[in-house]
Parts: C-alpha cells; sequence; structure tokens
C-alpha cells in the first residue's frame, strides 16, 4: 500500500464549537496534487434526529477514499446513527430526520430528487447481526444485490458472485456449497457472507456497524484484515467499540461524544496513530486511555 | 436431566447424586410441571383422535367406487354417490381460493409494509369485523348482491361468499406473519439499493412464507367445511355440474342434507362424505407444507 498521505484531517476543537476540518484540506484532485487523498464523502454540519430527540449534532467531516475511517466513542453518542445516514438509511426509522449535507463524490445524497436506493447501490452497509437473507442460499445472497439492480444474465452473476466471495475470503469455505442456506454457515462466515453481499454490486463505500461484535477473536481477525484489503479498492467507514479495532485496522479515526444534552457530537477526527498517541483533545484523551467510558 | 450444582450448602462442587431435602422438592416440582404439560397435551390431542376414529368407524362402510363416481339417485333409491358434490365443492373452494388468496395476501401485505397510519387503521378494522361476521350473514349479503340481481343460484355466488369468509382469516394471518420478519433483513435488502417493493417480494414475503401458507391451509380447512354460506348461493344440486353459472353441489350441504333426512343409507353416506372431507383437507395440507412450508425456519 502506498504511505503517500499528504492530507490528514485535522480537527480544531474550541470548546462548544463544531469540529472542522483544517481549512487546508481540499478535495482531492481540485488543486492538481495528484498523490492527494480523495474525499469520496464530505460532511457538513450534519444533523440527525428522532423525532424531537437531537441525536447528531453539527457533524462535519471529510472521509477519504481508499482508506478505513473508524468511528468510536462510548455507547448511544451515536455512531450509528451518523453512519446511518451516510447511505440514508436513517430515515428509516418513524419520525427520524436529517438537516445538513452529505456530499458522495460532491453530490448531495439529500438533495431534493434523490432516489434513496440509487444512493444505497453505491454506499453498501454490513450490520452489526450477520442478517443473510434465509430463504436464499450462498449464491443467492451474494447475487441478492444484482438482483435487486436487475442483472439477469447468469454467467455474469455466477463470475460477479464467485469475485466477491473471493474478496471476502469465503470463496475458500463455500465453493463446494454454494447451494446451501446462508444461514448454514457460522456467525464468522456469515458475517464474511454479508460483507460479499455488500460488495457483489461494486459499491464505493462500505459502511460497517461493528462488523465483529457479534465475533469471537479469530473471525475478528479475518475481518480486520479483510477491510484492510477491501481498503485499496473501497472506501470503508468501520464502527467499532474496540479502540484497539480502530487502531489496528483504521487510517482514520473519528471520535463522537455525547455530553451531558445527550446529543452526539464529533469531538476529534485525525490520522488514528495521531488520534491514539497524541490526542489534542482532553476528553479523547480521556476515553482512550480507558478512564471514562 | 442435569444435577443441580448450586444446592446450598454444598460444600462439594460436582455432586452428580443430590438427595438433600431442597433438591427433591425441585425435582418432584419439576416432574409434577412435565406430568401436568404431557397431560395438557394429550388432553388437546384427544377430542381430535376421538373424532377421526369415530370417522373412520362410521365413514368407511360408505365409501365405493360408486360413491366416488355416482351422481346421487332419486330420494329413497339406494345406492348412488356423491360425485357432483365431490366435484362442486372443489369447483367452489379452488375459486374461492383464486379469488380470495391474491386479494387477502394483498391485504395483508398492505397492513403490515403500509400500513402504519390512518389508513391501515381502517382496513385493519374493517378486516377483523369482517372476520366475526357469522358465515350465514354473507351467505345472506351475496344472495342479495349477486344471487337476487342475477335471478338464479350459482357456484359462482357460492364461491364468492367462501372467498369473503376466507379474505379476513389469510389477511390477519398474512400481517402477522410479515411482521414476524425481523427488521435486520429488511434492511440488508435497502442497504443493498432494493426499492421498498422488491425488498417486500423477493425478501419479506419469502421469508414469511411458511407461515402465510399455514394462514391459506387454515383458511381452505374453514371454508371447505362450510354448509351455512352456500345455502343461498349455490343452493345444491342433485346433478353433476362444472357451470359455476348454474346452482352446484358441495359436501357440507350434501352432508347436512343427508345427516337430516329419513334413510340409513343417506346417514352412511353423509359419515363417509365427512370423512371424505377431512381426508382431502389433510392430505392437501400435508402435500402444500411439504412443498412450501417448511424451507427455511427464520432464525432471529
Ligand atoms: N430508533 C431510535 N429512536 C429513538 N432514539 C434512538 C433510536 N436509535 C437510537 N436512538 C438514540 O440516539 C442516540 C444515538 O444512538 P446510536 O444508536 O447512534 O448510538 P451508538 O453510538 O451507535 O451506540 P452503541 O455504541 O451502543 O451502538 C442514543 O441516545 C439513542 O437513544
Ligand atoms: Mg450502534
Amino acid at each position: 500500500m502506498s504511505e503517500v498521505r499528504t492530507k490528514v484531517p485535522e480537527v480544531a476543537n474550541g470548546r462548544g464549537e463544531a469540529p472542522r476540518l483544517a481549512p487546508d484540506v481540499a478535495p482531492g484532485g481540485a488543486n492538481g496534487r495528484e498523490h492527494e487523498r480523495r474525499v469520496t464523502i464530505e460532511v457538513e454540519n450534519l444533523q440527525a434526529y428522532y423525532g424531537s430527540k437531537h441525536a447528531v449534532a453539527d457533524v462535519s467531516m471529510q472521509i477519504y477514499a481508499n482508506s478505513v475511517t473508524a468511528l468510536i466513542g462510548p455507547s448511544g453518542c451515536g455512531k450509528s446513527t451518523l453512519i446511518r445516514c451516510f447511505n440514508r438509511m436513517h430515515e428509516f426509522v418513524q419520525g427520524a430526520r436529517v438537516d445538513g449535507k452529505v456530499l458522495l463524490d460532491g453530490s448531495d445524497i439529500y438533495a431534493a430528487g434523490v432516489d434513496p436506493a440509487r444512493v444505497r447501490q453505491r454506499v453498501g452497509m454490513v450490520f452489526q447481526k450477520p442478517n443473510p437473507f434465509p430463504t436464499m442460499s450462498i449464491a443467492e445472497n451474494v447475487a441478492a444485490g444484482l438482483r435487486f439492480l436487475g442483472v439477469r444474465n447468469k454467467s455474469e452473476i455466477g463470475d460477479r458472485v464467485e469475485r466477491a466471495l473471493k474478496d471476502a475470503s469465503l470463496w475458500e469455505d463455500v465453493k463446494n456449497d454454494l447451494k446451501k442456506p446462508g444461514i448454514a454457515l457460522s456467525g464468522g462466515q456469515q458475517q464474511r457472507l454479508c460483507i460479499a453481499r455488500a460488495i457483489a454490486v461494486e459499491p464505493d463505500v462500505v459502511l460497517m456497524d461493528e462488523p465483529c461484535s457479534a465475533l469471537d477473536p479469530i473471525a475478528t481477525l479475518k475481518i480486520e484484515d479483510l477491510m484492510r484489503v477491501l481498503a485499496e479498492r473501497y472506501t470503508i467507514v468501520v464502527v467499532t467499540h474496540n479502540m484497539q479495532q480502530a487502531a489496528r485496522v483504521s487510517d482514520f479515526t473519528a471520535y463522537m461524544l455525547a455530553a451531558e444534552d445527550r446529543v452526539g457530537r464529533l469531538i476529534e477526527y485525525r490520522r488514528t496513530e495521531d488520534l491514539f498517541t497524541r490526542p489534542r483533545d482532553k476528553r479523547t484523551e480521556d476515553y482512550i486511555s480507558g478512564r471514562f467510558g | 436431566m442435569t444435577a443441580n450444582t448450586n444446592v446450598p450448602g454444598s460444600g462439594d462442587l460436582s455432586p452428580l447424586v443430590r438427595s438433600d431435602f431442597l433438591y427433591r422438592r425441585r425435582r418432584m416440582m419439576d416432574r409434577a410441571m412435565t406430568l401436568a404439560m404431557v397431560g395438557a397435551a394429550i388432553a388437546a390431542v384427544i377430542p381430535l383422535f376421538l373424532i377421526l376414529f369415530y370417522l373412520v368407524k362410521e365413514g368407511v362402510p360408505g365409501l365405493s367406487l360408486e360413491f366416488f363416481t355416482a351422481d346421487p339417485n332419486r330420494p329413497g333409491r339406494e345406492g348412488g354417490g356423491v360425485h357432483n358434490a365431490i366435484v362442486g365443492s372443489g369447483i367452489m373452494v379452488g375459486l374461492a381460493l383464486l379469488m380470495g388468496v391474491p386479494v387477502a395476501i394483498g391485504a395483508g401485505i398492505f397492513l403490515s409494509e403500509y400500513g402504519q397510519n390512518r389508513a391501515g387503521s381502517v382496513v385493519r378494522f374493517i378486516i377483523e369485523v369482517m372476520a366475526g361476521i357469522p358465515s350465514i350473514t354473507i351467505g345472506l349479503f351475496v344472495y342479495g348482491l349477486v344471487v337476487l340481481r342475477q335471478g338464479h343460484f350459482s357456484g359462482f355466488a357460492g364461491a364468492l361468499a367462501l372467498a369473503i369468509i376466507l379474505v379476513p382469516i389469510i389477511a390477519r394471518i398474512t400481517e402477522e406473519m410479515l411482521l414476524l420478519v425481523p427488521r435486520s433483513l429488511r434492511e440488508a435488502s435497502y442497504a443493498l439499493g432494493a426499492p421498498r417493493w422488491k425488498t417486500v417480494l423477493r425478501v419479506v414475503l419469502p421469508t414469511a412464507m411458511p407461515g402465510i401458507v399455514t394462514g391459506v391451509m387454515l383458511g381452505l380447512s374453514r371454508i371447505a367445511g362450510e354448509a351455512a354460506p352456500l345455502l343461498f348461493t349455490a343452493l345444491g344440486n342433485q346433478f353433476y355440474t362444472t357451470d359455476i353459472s348454474t346452482p352446484m353441489d358441495s359436501l357440507p350441504r350434501r352432508i347436512y342434507y343427508y345427516a337430516t333426512g329419513p334413510y340409513d343409507y343417506w346417514h352412511e353416506q353423509a359419515w363417509a362424505m365427512s370423512l371424505v372431507l377431512v381426508a382431502i383437507i389433510l392430505v392437501i395440507s400435508l402435500v402444500v407444507r411439504t412443498l412450501f412450508g417448511s424451507r427455511v425456519t427464520v432464525r432471529q
């Protein structure tokens, strides 16, 4: 992996003020610097609500292409809520609402007339609990997204299923059992099946909400390795409770916290090694050193 | 049964045989409860076996090739069969399923997927009221709606009455079964970029299918045994017909007619018809269930 990272997100964290990226971080390519990281998702002043409850406030951040961005923070700080705003899954909750902008490659996914289903084709998601479709075989599970897209060609589907399973490093485990039901696999295999299902439609971004929390350590390591590999082709955003995991897999880490007002805010967002070795905010330092949370 | 190692006062951590008072009391309680459950289960199935036993005992003597292939003789002339009633029931129940099942499943889908609002509450209320209407009243309704207007009884009117009985049964079960499909599966589908209707058709509905099929079978068994709604709709017919615009015979109505009639051979044929009716429903249930019913169970 090339280690050229000229621009890293930096956060100014003035008290009470929304953390912002340093103004000199411009979307890649805009100023002609070749090796600058491209921005895939740009979040501008995002607010998320559940009915009258303000769950996430004032989030502005840039998520970089072909990198793993980790979201950490104590339970209830709005991590899941935030990433569900990145593919318009938030609005499935009754009364849920989003304000602000989320730009995917420059276009606002919340603009009028945007079809949320199209957004989700480009921004896939892996959930905390593996959730393969119980009526479908392993192959059908992986092909499900393609079928939804209207792909009919059997050989094309077969090829893409195989490729996705290989990319999710599940192919060796299941290549002789493609017709078996997806839920007959072990938990870790099911989660890799869900990853295969998500990447089979070749999205730009894969969001993962605590993808390892239901798995044992070995299965967890497999998924972590997988994230690193997938980051070469996709942009990965992963929510995790596990700080070691964030440190192991991510390039960038965002720390969120819900203060007394119980509204989740972005506290600090930087390169992972910087965040963990030289946190700028006292609250981040408390959290990563285990004094809190 | 596993030995309880948490008995108070035990210093030994792995006693396989315990004999102190507390443990014995618990074990006795456990046995008593198990016995009570088994007893309740037996009590529940006893009536079923009694009915089946009685049906077989009384019904088998009436069975013959003629019973299945011939139409009824003139009253008083022994012999003859109920071919017309079997075919009539088959046609009307089949037609009722054809008309009722799509409507009912559609209504169930509407209620569970799009019905968390006022319109949904109204439809839900109507369906609940429909489910509570006595079947004879539905027969009267169809009599007014179809028979009086057309000026004659018909198999179609009978099928329509049966379909109306069918809809609330299947719609409610469908709604419940769809609501049981875990949210995580819908979200998985949405996250793949599937629009709502595709999510419903390709993910939610197939997952709930075993339950919906059970609902359809329940509805089928219910309408196959209904005589009341057919009395003033399909009426009944001495003769064989497959024409749904004419009066049509049915098993339940002919059972009623023969069972209350004066001749012994009628009574025998009524028993035989009851046996055939139950057997047909049982066979259809078994076949359908093995075909679609228990493919994969939903795991939470
Ligand atoms: N469906 C919902 N309806 C109402 N409030 C919700 C809903 N889901 C979450 N919330 C609230 O929003 C806030 C953020 O929740 P969220 O699930 O995003 O936290 P999280 O950081 O993912 O927590 P965890 O680490 O426990 O998963 C919490 O205060 C929670 O109570
Ligand atoms: Mg969460």
